[in-house]
Parts: structure tokens; sequence; C-alpha cells
């Protein structure tokens, strides 16, 4: 290496560059919709007395596609759908690109809907001026208690975030049925119910139900990138999150940005909720059903934690979800096919890994071996 | 050995070429191993000595060329493959289960080769201990590996390739880890393995030691083999230069030092390691501006632990640091760098990086806070663009970009990344640990050099290292530490080799001490 002349630099293996940053997602994702396919045609020869049609995977993904896409209004429902798996895939990749694994996002989320419906339902009689941003805030600050206390019990004392989490998505279950049973009841409504958010509700813009929520998840979208990659903070947090000794040595302080780190992912997923709520239910009952939180999961894993990563494929399970309906209504095939779509893709992309993981060592070359140890394949599934 | 005429090598390796893209790690190798012979493959990093060995041990496959065992062609296709046919390989980084004993280690593996349900302990056991007196070294079986000393694991990894009746030992780097004494006796070992007709392909960069050890030496520069040397024709120079390819001078020229105004002082300085242990026992120390004071030492004698309660990174328990007079003690990292203190870390790729980064995000890992890289809450990616631009072209970091990833730089370039951070700006104090470890010759010259001019600067400098060469030949003085605490000091440039080797053997307390002429105690 210190020659005069210098032997030309190797190339970036194929597999790391660029391209494949796309190329294996888009694998994974074709390959989910191939075992999709094979599962619809299994069910079929396992239905008796249904005949056979081998068009049925194809015919059922079209329904699919017309549903999501095939008009303004499913065009605009879609968005709707993909616009609280775009910020709660925003949380976890957050939390990813500090090193942390937020499998709270479910709880920040159901936290989120009760911040905006506590300050929704108070400020229902206001103006929208002041009740829109008033429970805005209210979801985030939720969300963000409920990632504060992970980040805490982490930096403290070492709780991993990730049985923390796992455990304060149950709590959080609990205190939003506490709340809507207790002070945020309609006394008079023969069920838990809360009061509508009145004013606070989330302005329609355009189709049936396009409200402003779409565009705030896209604003989320820039200032996660611009947070993480233009600020001295963004890159406190990647580097705690690629190496917290080098951190540490670097001056940064590892505990105090892996306290705001999860902070941040629960206001995002607060954030969520807060959109949820306002954008569309306006109300809450003792349970809010949803899978949000954990589909935002797969929506960061797939979007490799990248900010437009999380958007594009925010918007691919959001176009499944939104045309799950259509495809069961025009095919009989039932919409949790969508479940299964959404696990294959993971299955395949953390394979993937793996598989790549298998070439390197392979082919592994010079004196200098990786220094990598052989551990997480998820981070490495989120990093790339 | 060499005299007997010419016998069927072997090991025979001919023209073997691996091509990985965009480059071809080997290019026409050939390599040829007697019987009974100790062959030294040299070379720099990355020269591909290692996917050689790769290649014969099974985990790599040529692109082209053959492997000859005795004379037949063999075609190796795992590393099953190559034990079987009596090729062992003791790697850098020993392949040893420190909780099982050394018995049951050696026999790991081969086990259910022998068909067995029970291992059968007495018999290992046995075999062991016979195996060991055969080559004349001692080896308790019983003895658990986490007990034992480096330079004993390193015989465990030995006596595992003659348990599996290796014919061929590939030793990697095998001295890295071990004081001079204990490189002596690996030195006397391999003779006697030699002696008894196995063959030995040894690794190194360290001329002398393949010029002690080896019957012959074949030096390989970018995947080719450069030349073939027999000690006795040669000497460190002419090795140098074939295997860097240019004139190299192996020992910088220092110079007088001109030790200034003291920098850095360290009272009765106790500090704990992660686990409770006390492993700084009461240092007391003092560098002056443009002095280099050395700490030689065996790894875990508590230089670690001190350089970390130096630099911030660790609390100490008792005693005080003062820098430039003032009290620094229980700083953080950050307000040590700010003080002037620049530190490479030992291990770069755990502290002084984050491989996933570009160079230029390394190069300002420290002050990426400060203007002119960031303004506010802002980065300017623009100046730090710039800056690291300049940094790799004034410490010659051979990388494609300052945007290509720090991981895929060789370890002497990244280890320049580090050096170009922490010293490309006025400093008080330089704290070095392990500055040139797993570098190759043209890297540790270069960064060698530039200690210098940063002590001739009129920094203080603190060096910290396992090579007990580099200590000699860098330090103003040498520290030796042991047990926790500097139980000598004696003078750089007159320093015996020996006297500070057996200092750091046994800390001065063992019988028949060295002459004490030189030593002062601390």
């Amino acid at each position: 290496m210190t020659g005069a002349a210098t032997p030309a630099a190797p190339p970036e293996r194929p597999w790391t560059g660029v391209g494949t940053a796309l190329v294996v997602p888009l694998v994974s994702i074709l390959l989910a919709l191939v075992v999709g396919a094979v599962v619809i045609e299994l069910s079929q020869l396992l239905t008796p007395g249904k005949g056979f049609n081998v068009w049925l995977p194809i015919e059922a993904y079209r329904a699919m596609l017309e549903g999501s896409l095939g008009s303004w209004n499913n065009i605009v429902n879609t968005l709707v759908v993909s616009t609280p798996l775009v910020l709660g895939g925003l949380s976890v990749a957050f939390g990813f690109k500090g090193g942390l694994f937020n499998i709270g996002a479910q709880g920040q989320f159901l936290m989120g809907v009760l911040g905006a419906v506590m300050v929704g339902v108070a400020l229902r009689d206001t103006t929208p001026v002041i009740a829109i941003p008033g429970a805005l805030i209210g979801g985030v600050v939720g969300g963000a208690i409920w990632g504060f206390i992970p980040g805490v019990l982490k930096a403290v004392s070492g709780a991993h975030e990730v049985v923390v989490t796992i455990m304060l998505n149950y709590v959080a279950l609990s205190v939003l049925a506490a709340a809507v049973n207790g002070p945020l009841r309609v006394q008079a409504a023969p069920s838990a119910v809360t009061l509508t958010v009145g004013d606070a509700a989330l302005p329609i813009l355009f189709g049936r139900n396009g409200h402003t929520g779409i565009i705030i998840a896209l604003i989320a979208v820039a200032i996660v990138g611009w947070l993480l990659y233009r600020t001295t903070f963004g890159f406190e947090v990647r580097t705690v999150g690629a190496n917290p000794d080098a951190a540490r040595y670097a001056g940064m302080r590892p505990r105090r940005i892996i306290v705001l780190t999860m902070s941040m992912c629960g206001m995002l997923a607060g954030l969520a909720g807060a959109i949820e709520l306002l954008g569309i239910t306006h109300k809450t009952t003792a349970s809010y059903a949803t899978s949000v939180g954990f589909d935002s999961i797969a929506v960061a894993l797939l979007g490799r934690s990248s900010p437009i990563g999380v958007l594009l494929s925010a918007l691919l399970f959001g176009l499944m979800r939104a045309g799950a309906g259509q495809m069961q209504i025009q095919t009989g095939i039932p919409s949790e096919l969508v479940d299964v779509l959404q696990a294959t893709v993971l299955f395949f992309l953390v394979a993937n890994v793996v598989v790549k993981r298998l070439l390197v060592r392979r082919s592994r070359t010079g004196d200098t071996p990786n220094a990598r140890p052989p551990d997480r394949y998820v981070n490495e599934a989120v990093t790339g | 050995m060499s005299s007997s005429p010419q016998p069927v090598p072997a090991l025979e390796m001919r023209g073997i070429t691996k091509r990985y893209p965009g480059v071809v790690a080997n290019d026409h190798i050939d390599l040829d191993v007697r019987p009974g012979e100790i062959h030294a493959l040299l070379g720099e990093n990355g020269a591909g000595k290692t996917t050689l060995m790769n290649i014969l041990y099974g985990l790599a496959r040529p692109d082209e060329g053959q492997i000859l065992l005795d004379g037949r062609i063999a075609s190796i296709t795992s590393p099953a493959d190559a034990i079987a046919r009596g090729i062992s390989m003791v790697h850098q980084h020993f392949m040893l289960v420190p909780v099982l004993t050394v018995a049951e280690n050696i026999v790991l593996g081969q086990e259910s080769m022998a068909g067995r349900i029970f291992l059968d302990r007495g018999e290992a056991s046995r075999t062991i201990k016979e195996l060991a007196g055969r080559f004349g070294f001692e080896m308790d079986p019983d003895a658990r590996v986490s007990s034992l000393s480096v330079g004993a694991q390193q015989r465990v990894e030995i006596l595992k390739a003659l348990y599996r009746e290796a014919r061929i030992l590939v030793l990697d780097e095998p001295t890295a880890v071990l004081t001079p004494q204990e490189t002596q006796e690996i030195f006397a070992l391999l003779r006697r393995l030699a002696d008894a007709g196995r063959s030995i392909v040894f690794i190194s960069h360290k001329l002398y030691e393949v010029l002690a050890i080896s019957d012959r030496i074949t030096v390989i520069r970018r995947g080719k083999v450069v030349g073939s040397r027999v000690p006795a024709e040669t000497d460190e120079e002419d090795l140098a230069q074939l295997m860097v390819g240019r004139e190299v001078q192996l020992t910088v020229d220092r110079g007088e030092s001109h030790p200034g105004d003291i920098v850095l002082r360290v009272n009765g300085l106790h500090a704990r390691d992660d686990r409770g242990n006390e492993m700084v026992r009461g240092v007391d120390l003092e560098i002056r501006a443009g002095e280099i004071l050395g700490i030689a030492g065996v790894a875990g004698n508590g230089q670690d632990e001190l350089v970390e309660s130096l630099i911030g990174l660790r609390t100490p328990t008792a005693g005080g640091v003062t820098l430039a007079g003032s009290d620094v003690t229980g700083s953080t990292p950050r307000q040590m760098n700010e003080g002037g203190v620049g530190f490479v870390p030992a291990d770069r790729q755990r502290f002084g990086l984050v491989l996933s980064f570009p160079v230029a995000d390394n190069i300002v890992l420290t002050s990426y806070h400060r203007p002119p890289y960031s303004h506010g809450v802002l980065r300017d990616d623009a100046a730090i663009e710039r800056s690291a631009e300049k940094s790799i072209a004034a410490f010659d970091v051979r990388t494609p970009s300052a945007d290509a990833l720090a991981g895929t730089l060789s370890g002497g370039n990244q280890q320049k990344v580090v050096v170009a951070r922490e010293f490309d700006r006025d400093l008080r104090l330089l704290i070095l640990d392990q500055p040139t470890r797993g570098l190759d010759v043209g890297s540790i010259e270069f960064i060698h050099r530039q200690v210098i001019a940063k002590r001739d600067a009129g920094t203080a400098i603190l060096l910290v290292s396992a090579e007990l060469d580099e200590i000699l030949e860098m330090s103003d003085r040498i520290a030796i530490m042991y047990g926790g605490r500097l139980v000598a000091v004696v003078d750089g440039p007159t320093a015996n080799k020996n006297e500070v080797g057996l200092l750091m053997a046994t800390g001065g307390h063992e019988p028949a001490a060295p002459a004490e002429s030189r030593i002062t105690p601390v």
C-alpha cells in the first residue's frame, strides 16, 4: 500500500452498491407475491367443490390494485391508509439508526391516540387553529412519554429496550382502556366511548377522506431525513447507533442520546396515533383496534431505515391494505392474505441477509478479514 | 535440513491464482515447502499471504494452479479435508474455548471421528502429555484454557495440530501477542518440530523474526512472489525492500529530544476495570513537552485502564491527573480533547472509527460539533469534505474518496485516518495506544515519522505498546508496567531489550534480576 504506484482500489462489491439497496427489497416483494400466489392456489386445491382457477392469483392481485388505485377516491384512501405507516415506520427507523429496536411503536401510537383525544375533546369547542395543533401536540407528548420511559431505563440501568417496549405496549392498552372507561367516558353512552374531537378534527383536503395528516406525514419524512443527515444531533444518533464505543470516545454522551432517540421514536409513533384519531375516527372506544405499531416494524425493515425507503415501503403496504377489501369482494380471497404477503416480504428480506452473508464469507478476500462480528441479522437488514 | 539433496517437497503450490472482483489476490504464486523445513512467508498486510493460506486450508478455491502434497496433486475442498491430509493452521486469534480444559480443546472436533459416544478423557490426557513431552515442554491437560498465559494457549493450538497428526503446520503471525521470552520459547519449539520432520509455514511481516527462525524465505508483494531468500544470504534491509518495493528506513531517525516543561503529571492513580478489579494501583508519572514516554508491559497489566483514565473514558478511583498545571482528574473525553489532548486508541475499529461511516465523517468524529464543521445544530458538509480532503492528502490515506466507507480501507489506511484526525492540530499531549498494531512496514514507518515530528513540535507523548521493539525504538524514556504499577523507568536510547523484557515478564521481583545499573525504581 505504500509503493509509488497505487493499485486501483477494489471496486465495491456489486451487492453492496446503491443498486442493491433497491434490488434486495424488490426481489423480496416479488418472491412474496409468488408465495402469495402459491398460497392462493393451494387454498383452492384444499377447498373442495369450488373448482380450480389457475389465474386466480393474478385476478386477486389485479383486484387489489384496482381497490387501491382504481379511482381517485381509492388512491386517496390508499394514501390515508399509508399515512400512519409512514409515521410509525419513521419511528422504528429512527430507532434503528440510533441502534435501538423500538418494538414499542404500538404502545406509543396508543398513547398518541390518548393524548390527542384528551386535548382534542378539551378543545373541541374552540377553533381549529388552536384545537388541531393542541391535539397533535397532545398526541406527540403522549408518544414521547412512552418512548422516554424505555430510553431512560436503558440509559440508567441497561434494561433492554425490546423487553421494556413490548411490556409498555400492554400497559398502553390498559391505560387507554382505563382513561376511556373513566374520565373520558361519555356518561350517557351505552358503552365506553369518548366525545368526538370537534374542532380538532383534521380538515379533509381531497377525495372522500384525504385529511391533512397525509401532508404532515410527508413533512415528517423530510424533517427526519434532515435531522439524521444534516444536523449534529443526527450525526450523534447515527454514531451511537453504529458504534457506541467510538461515540463515547469521540466525546458524545451515548446515554443522553439514547434517551433522546427513544423519545423521538415515541413522538413519531404518537403523531401517527394522533393523526389517525383526529383524521379518521375522531373519538375512541376503550380499545383502539390497530396493528399499525407492529406493521411499522415491517415498514422500517423493508425501507432499510431510510426516510425515503420508509415512505416507499409504507406506500406499498398501504396499497396492499387498502386494496384488500376489493380483493376479498371480487375473488373471495380473505383480506388476511395481506398479512401473509407482509410477513413473507420480511422473511425474504432477512433470508437475503443470510444469503448475502454466506456469499461474503465464501469470497472473503485479502489479509484483513472483515472485522464485523457475526451478529444482529436484523440490524444488517436495516442498514444494508 | 536444507542441505539434503532436493527431496520431494511436502507441499508444493504451483501457479496459484485467485481473483476477486477488482483485485488479483494471488497471481501465479509458486511455493514449495520441504519436509523438516521452516519456510517463512513474508509480506505486508494485504499482500496475499492469508489468501494463499486460505486456499491451502480449503477455505477458498484457487481460480488457477495446483496444490501438490508429497508430489501428488491434491484438491482441498474444506478445512476438514485439509486436516485429514495433515495440514493444520494456528490462527493469529486462537480458536480455543476458554472454559474447557486443554485436553477438551485439543480433542474438540476429533471425538466423533474416533466413533465413540463418550470422551475417553484418560487416553486423551495421556496422549497430550506424551506429545508435549516428545517436543520438550510441559502441559497440564486438565488445566482450563482461560487460566493459561497467551504463550501457553498458543502451545495448546500447536498441540492441537500435533494431535491431529499434522505434517504441515501453518502459523499466522504467531508472535504478535508474545513477549520476547515467549517468542524464544515458541521458536525453540518450532525448531524441534522441524527437526522431527514436520514442515512449517511461518507467516510474518517481522523481518528479524523471519531471519532468526526460517530455513527459507518467500516474499510476496501485491499477490506475486517477488523473491526467495536464504537467511544467510540476506538481511533486514534487503527483505524490507523486497517486501515494500522500495527502500525503507527501518529505524526512524529520531534525533535528540529537547524536553520542556512538564505537561502531564499523574499522582498515585488507581483505577478499576469494568468488573471491579483494581488494575491500576498507584501510578506516578510525568511527561515533559517534546518527550516520548514509552510504557512497556505485557498486555493486561493495567495499561488499558491507565490510558482510559487519562483520556476520560474511565473515572479513576484515587489519585490525580494534571495537564499543564491544571487539575483534569475525572474530565470527560470531550474536555480532554478540547484541552489539547490527542488519543489514538488501541482498538481502532472499536473506538477509533465508525466503519460504516465515510472517511470524512470519521475525520471529524471528535470535532463535528465545532465550527467550521457545524454552525449551531447544522452540519457543514462542505467544510467537512474540504477538511477531509486536506487530511487525506497530508497523511497519505489511500482511499478512493472522502466518501468511501472507513470499513473498506486497509488496516494501515484506517489507522492513518485516526492519526490524521488526532495529529492534525496543535496538541499538548498525545496518547498513543498500540499505534501500529497489525500494520505493515510502510505504514509503521509513516506513523513513526509523524510521531517524531509531533514530539519535535513540543507535544508530550505517551506511547503504550505491546511491541517492545517499537517502545525501544521510539521512547526517550521507558516505564515498565507490571501488576498495575510502573516498576521501573529506564533511559530509552540506552535500554537493553532483554532487561526490559524480563521486567515486563516478572516485574523485577524474580530472583536473578538483571544488572541494576540503569534501572531506577520509581
